[in-house]
């Protein structure tokens, strides 16, 4: 599907660098922020909201890309682009996929924390 | 310079707004480890609203944000900036060209992109910082000229007002003279001054200095005290531009000097006397028409010492209606919009179309609009004519000197007597005025003593010790020998001598001027001429022109010629007036 990895460790190295006692702070704030993003997708996709949906899957593809999160990223430029040409029908199996790469996230990002 | 640099690293209040909470707190951690003070909001309408308040040094925006997106907000925060230059960054993780210039056109001045990469992210804020700095500089050193031209032109209204009082505007507004001047003239350099004498007759000075602003105006204060000073004391126009000449010399800078013109007219002879040094040509414009160039023949005021400098003035018999036109170069500069100049082929062209019933000067006004354009007042030119007339149509000329109310000699007497080579060289009649002044009561009277003096002196030097018939005087060939004769017999005055004695004394209510005038020269037949014995024939022989005499008669109590007819002794009698509205005349 995408040779991508689900975290970029360089990345992230960095973050805890710059945000030294907040890192934990920013990885809590990043979770939340995403599962409100995966919901309100949701929600443009039953209420067929494309406009809605291409929006957020871009707001939430700017902050993947931030964490360091690129496969994630990825799924969500799919996601914009297809909200975005009104291809609808591709929309659950992304969202699908952008639930199930999350899950993957917040594994591989708790992990880092309890480190 | 140890300032700037501390300004290019002190820190910056930094505004970002952007939707996604993770993003923000990045951007914000990132830029307070950089030292930065950062306000964050979540949307566009909080950021303009925080904007207004705090006022940041930069701000950076999500392009997509609920409420209000990033270009809305961009526009209006550039709008409340003003002239302040904020640098505004979009944040944006677009790729999309269009988008990217919407950005731009909304008024951001740059991208960040994600992932937000620390290196980049600093070297675009020292980069603005720099651009907003230097812009502030900018707009620093224009609001510090504009606010430096504000004092210039403030100072130079003062030192108007003040110009104004020294230099104000004597006789211009005489029924015979008719002037054009910029009300800013004298910070273009040029000055125009007109007193009248008193015996009759006018100066006027015409100057233009060089350079512009206050300088040219700082020398034309000295020039107004020295000409309105010494015309109003009887000197004459020769006097007084060797003053003026020998003052610029001595207080200008050098490469600083003052072109000008001096006109003295009297009335009274039908004579004007130019001398012209680095004007424009002046003109003399007959009632018929006809018109004659009065060219520059000396260098400017100010430029040779008082050894050097020649005050000669060119004598021009005149008739009535007769008209002088005089002009600063600034007549000649005037352009059109081309940047052609109405010069000296525009003045000769309009005195040759001039009709018998214009005026020249409105001629030369009319012309040199209607050549440039412009009818506003926006010109720096100086333009003024000098009609020449009857002195009795001049009867409004204003007062002089109010008189003192302190008490001055009143009992006293002098004689004074100049002798040989002075008698060509020196004029002591703004002496003996300037004697006369001293009694508070015979000032107001300065006009009438002047003419007395000046008659007997004149007289005792012209007919007395030079013996010159009158008669010459009244054909315009005679004018010229009259006066080359003159000039030639001054040089041959060895033994002669004029010596007045004035002898001043009160009386009830007033008092008494007595003069005495003797002379060198053999005197005349005074028991026959005609102006002393009425009824006897009118030959115009004599001593005396008929004229003179007649004057010195009605101006005072008694005349009287003793021995040979080279002593006159006249008295001259003044009342207190009672009220300021009792004038004797």
């Amino acid at each position: 599907m995408s040779d991508k990895p689900h975290l970029d460790e360089e990345a992230l190295a960095e973050l805890r660098d710059v945000m030294e006692d907040e890192f934990e702070i920013l990885i809590q704030t990043y979770l939340a922020d995403s599962r409100d993003r995966i919901r309100s997708l949701r929600e443009a996709q039953e209420a067929g909201n494309a406009d809605a949906f291409t929006k957020t899957a871009h707001s939430f593809k700017g902050s993947c890309i931030n964490i360091g999160a690129p496969r994630l990223g990825e799924l969500c430029l799919k996601a914009e682009m297809a909200g975005k040409e009104s291809r609808m029908e591709e929309v659950p199996a992304l969202l699908d996929a952008i639930e199930s790469e999350f899950q993957e996230v917040t594994k591989g990002l708790d992990g880092l924390l309890v480190r | 310079m140890d300032d700037a640099v501390a300004e290019h690293n002190s820190p910056l209040r930094i505004l970002i707004a952007d939707d996604s909470d993770s993003d923000r707190l990045i951007l914000k951690t990132l830029l307070k480890r950089l030292g930065h003070e950062v306000l964050d909001v979540s949307n566009g309408l909080d950021a303009v609203s925080v904007f207004q308040q705090e006022a940041p040094d930069l701000v950076l925006l999500d392009a997509l944000m609920p409420v209000m997106d990033g270009m809305e907000a961009a526009r209006q925060i550039k709008f409340l900036a003003g002239e302040r230059l904020v640098p505004l960054i979009f944040l944006t993780s677009l790729s999309e060209a269009g988008a990217l210039a919407r950005c731009l056109e909304a008024g951001g001045d740059d991208f960040l992109g994600k992932p937000y990469n620390r290196i980049i992210i600093e070297a675009k804020i020292k980069a603005f910082n720099r651009m907003r700095l230097m812009h502030q500089t900018l707009s620093d050193q224009r609001d510090l000229i504009r606010e430096r031209n504000r004092q210039l032109t403030e100072e130079q209204e003062i030192a108007k007002r003040v110009f104004d009082n020294v230099a104000h505007s004597g006789c211009l507004d005489a029924a015979n003279i008719r002037y054009h001047a910029s009300p800013q003239s004298i910070f273009n350099g040029d000055v125009l001054f007109a007193s009248p004498r008193p015996a009759g007759g006018m100066l006027i000075f015409m100057g233009d200095f060089t350079g512009h602003g206050l300088p040219a105006a700082i020398g034309a204060m000295p020039v107004a005290e020295i000409f309105y000073g010494m015309a109003n004391k009887g000197f004459n126009g020769q006097d007084v531009l060797r003053e003026i000449n020998q003052k610029l010399k001595r207080i200008l800078p050098t490469g600083m000097f003052c072109c000008g013109a001096m006109i003295e007219a009297d009335f009274k002879l039908n004579q004007v006397q130019v001398w012209n040094g680095g004007l424009p040509d002046g003109w003399l414009i007959r009632s018929s028409g006809a018109y004659l160039a009065l060219q520059s023949r000396h260098l400017p005021l100010g430029i040779l010492s008082p050894d050097q400098f020649n005050a000669d003035f060119e004598r021009v018999a005149t008739g009535p209606d007769d008209r002088v036109l005089m002009m600063t170069d600034g007549f000649l500069e005037s352009a059109d919009r081309a940047g052609n100049v109405f010069g000296e082929q525009g003045v000769t062209e309009t005195l040759e179309r001039l009709d018998v019933g214009d005026h020249p000067f409105d001629a030369m006004m009319f012309a040199v609009h209607r050549f440039t354009g412009n009818f506003e007042d926006g010109d720096d030119l100086t333009l003024c004519s000098l009609e020449m007339m009857d002195e009795a149509g001049l009867a409004a000329l204003p007062d002089r000197a109010a008189p003192s109310a302190l008490a001055g000699p009143a009992e006293w007497r002098c004689t004074y007597e100049i002798r040989e080579r002075t008698l060509g060289e020196f004029s002591p009649l703004p002496l003996l005025l300037h004697i006369c002044m001293e009694v508070p009561g015979l000032r107001r009277k300065s006009g009438e003593i002047y003419t007395l003096l000046a008659e007997l002196y004149n007289n005792a030097l012209e007919h007395g010790v030079l013996e010159l018939p009158s008669e010459w005087k009244r054909s315009p060939e005679g004018f010229g020998r009259y006066y080359a004769e003159r000039n030639r017999r001054l040089a041959n005055v060895e033994g002669h001598y004029i010596r007045f004695t004035l002898h001043h004394s009160l009386k009830p209510d007033g008092g008494r001027l007595r003069v005495v005038c003797e002379d060198s020269g053999r005197g005349f037949d005074f028991q026959n001429h005609p102006s002393v014995a009425p009824g006897s024939s009118p030959a115009e022989s004599g001593h005396y022109a008929g004229r003179g005499l007649l004057l010195l008669k009605r101006l005072a109590e008694t005349i009287r010629f003793h021995e040979s007819g080279n002593h006159v002794e006249i008295v001259y009698d003044w009342r207190l007036t009672r009220t300021a509205g009792d004038r004797d005349e």
